[in-house]
Parts: structure tokens; sequence; C-alpha cells
């Protein structure tokens, strides 16, 4: 199962972010465990500075802005 | 072309008469709504197809550890050709201090970014012409850059808040980016959506009230008292009423259009705008969450005094 975090001090884009890794995951009816990280501690512990970030297994795999639909989709396959 | 489709649309289609206040404030609005839009796909899909956009991450990385001129000339020139959203403010205040970069760059930064993006500057020569964009963009690097030195003066590391000292940053790993044609497409793609989503209204707002004040407000009333160089305190007003006024600077184009084409000076419409880019009360509330108000209420009067100041010095010598 993976394991997505997603970090975000909860503007706008992070929620969209979450919201398309959620619809994206339901589609594929993958198994995976989705974290919203909103502890600017936390977020700043992956070396990420432009939120949204996307976090799987422990590596950032995207960082500013929200990632697109077919991006997410290779992400969860993978 | 544009200026020809809003003729159509406006005076033949909704048959309005092009004298009447009415027609040339629609008028207005349907040529600056076009052309803006047309202008910001073309130019944001540009910079996704080159993916020459800078992440904060790198910035930092370029920053730190620089003599202090050469980070700060870095960090405005960074700054001025990043968009980043300002709910990125905070980590990347927090990024910056954990870098061990100074304060008053930092500083410098935060001014820089949000008065100038290519965005802006292609849509300033677009809609004003270069002279006035390479006016704007000067004023507005000077200030960034001298504005950072003075926020330094008052030693602003007593004012920041405990817990951002505390903070440790893991280092920045690579992200892995889809560099062929299609994957830069689809970035470019999802670019334009994720930045006109952010910024439509500010846009459509700043072109109702330029199209406002070019179809209602009388030349003469506006020669007479926001023209010229007799009324100095034409400056300090337009810096005032910019602070409650917030747009990005993209919005804040059109409304210059409309001042300029009715004869406002040049010195008090570059302080307008720079005003409402840079000076804003939600800027303010997020930066509070790492910074105390007293340094905050500092940034807000360095940044006043700093437009005034370049209002006047152009009102002065055009």
């Amino acid at each position: 199962m993976k394991h997505i975090k997603i970090l975000g001090t909860g503007c706008s884009n992070c929620k969209a972010t979450l919201k398309t890794i959620e619809a994206a995951a339901q589609a594929a009816d993958a198994d995976i465990c989705l974290e919203k990280v909103e502890d600017i501690g936390e977020i700043m512990s992956y070396g990420v500075m432009s939120t949204p970030g996307v976090v799987i297994d422990g590596k950032v795999v995207h960082a500013g802005g929200v990632p697109d639909r077919k991006t997410v989709e290779s992400w969860i396959k993978a | 072309m544009f200026e020809a489709f809003a003729r159509l649309l406006v005076y033949q289609w909704l048959n309005l008469d092009p004298a009447s206040h009415l027609g040339s404030a629609v008028h207005f609005f349907v040529m600056d709504t076009t052309k803006i839009f047309f202008l910001l796909f073309i130019i944001i899909y540009i910079m996704g197809l080159l993916r020459a956009l800078l992440s904060p991450e790198k910035v930092r990385a370029y920053v730190r550890g620089k003599p202090k001129w050469l980070a700060r000339t870095l960090a405005i020139t960074l700054g001025a050709i990043t968009p980043f959203c300002s709910c990125s403010s905070v980590p990347l205040f927090i990024g910056f201090v954990e870098a061990g970069i100074p304060l008053g760059v930092t500083f410098s930064f935060l001014i820089a970014s949000p008065m100038i993006n290519e965005v802006a500057v292609v849509i300033l020569v677009g809609i004003l012409g270069w002279k006035l964009a390479a006016l704007y963009v000067a004023a507005g690097l000077t200030v960034a850059y001298i504005g950072g030195i003075i926020m330094e003066q008052f030693k602003p590391e007593r004012w920041v808040e405990d817990y951002v000292w505390k903070i440790h940053m893991g280092e920045s790993q690579a992200v892995a980016v889809d560099t062929s044609l299609s994957g830069r497409h689809r970035y470019a793609m999802n670019e334009i959506k994720e930045i006109i989503g952010r910024i439509w209204k500010w846009v459509l707002a700043g072109v109702a009230l330029g199209a406002a004040f070019h179809g209602y407000v009388p030349e003469a009333w506006v020669v007479e008292h926001l023209g010229g160089k007799g009324n100095w305190f034409a400056v300090p007003g337009a810096v005032l009423l910019g602070v409650p006024l917030y747009s990005n600077a993209t919005g804040v184009i059109p409304i210059a259009e409309a001042m300029l084409g009715k004869g406002v000076a040049v010195g008090t419409t570059l302080a307008l705008m720079m005003s409402i880019a840079a000076l804003s009360l939600p800027e303010m509330l997020i930066l509070r969450k790492v910074l105390r108000w007293p340094v905050l209420a500092i940034y807000a009067s360095v940044l006043a005094v700093a437009f005034m100041l370049v209002g006047w010095g152009f009102n002065f010598i055009t």
C-alpha cells in the first residue's frame, strides 16, 4: 500500500491537489493511505518551500502548484 | 485586432454610442479583457513549455552563502522572475531564515516578488508600451534593493516569531520532471489553469475599475487635480488608496492605462500601481504568522515612503 502525504498549509491549491489524488485513486481503485500534513515544521522537514508538495513513501515527487491528473495517475499506478 | 473587435461588438452589435459614458466604458472593458486574457494565455503557455519558472528551493540554494550585495541582487532578480503564490510566503520566509540568508535580503525578495513578474511585464509592455514597463520595473527593483537595506537597519530579527528559528529544513530532494514534449504541454496547460484561475478576478476587477475611470471621470477634472506638478498631495493619496485595494500586479495595469489616458501624472500612477501590488492587508496577515506587528508596521511604512518618493521623483522629472 502506498502512503501519500500532501504538504500544504491549507491554501486552495493544496485542497485541489488532495481532491485530484482522491479522485484518481478512487477511479483506479487503488489502495492508498492519504494524509494531509499542515504543520509547517513537518512540511519544511521534507525540504519543500513551494506548497502544495506531494510525498509518496517518504520521497518528494512534486512541489509547487497543483499536479495534473495524468501525473497523479502515474504515481498511483507505479 | 482587439480594438477592431471591441468596436464591432460594442458600437455595432450592442449599438452603444461611442460618445456616451457607457459606450466608451464598455468599449474599454471589452478591448482590455480580450487583450489581457489573450496575452496571459500566450505568455503563461510559453513559460510553461520552457519550464522556465524557478522554484523557491532553487532560489534559496543560489542565494545561500553569497556576499550580501550579491545575495540581494540575486534575491531581487529571482523574486522578479518567480511568480509565487502569496500562500507560499510563510514557507519561503522560513526557508530563507533557516538557510542563514540575512533578513534584509529576504525583505528585498518579498518586496520584488509581488510587484514584478514576467507575466505582468509582458502585459505591461502590451498595454502601456515598453517605456512605462521599463520605468515600472526599474523603480520596483530599486525600491526592493533599498527597501531591504533600510529594513536591515531596524534589526528585524528581534520580531521574528520564536518557532521560526527552531524549524530545521530537510535536504531538498530533486523532483523528477517529465521533459518530453507532451509532458511540457500538459505542464503548460496546467500552469494556465492554475495561474489564470488564481488571478482572473483581479484582472476583471482591474479592467472594470479602469473602464469606469475611462468612461465616467471627466478629463478636465483629472488634469486639474491629479496631473502636473502642483498637486504634490496626489502621490501620497495614491499610495494610501492602494493599501486597502489589493490586486495582482496584472490587474493593476488596466487601471494605470485608464489613468494615464486621462492625464494622471506618471509618478502618481506608478505610486498607485506599486502600492496596490505590494502593500496589502492580506499579505501582511500572512506574514504575521512569522513576524510580529512592530516589524510589519515598519515594513509597510518603509514601502509607503518609498512609493511616495518614486511618485514624486517621476512627477518631478517628467
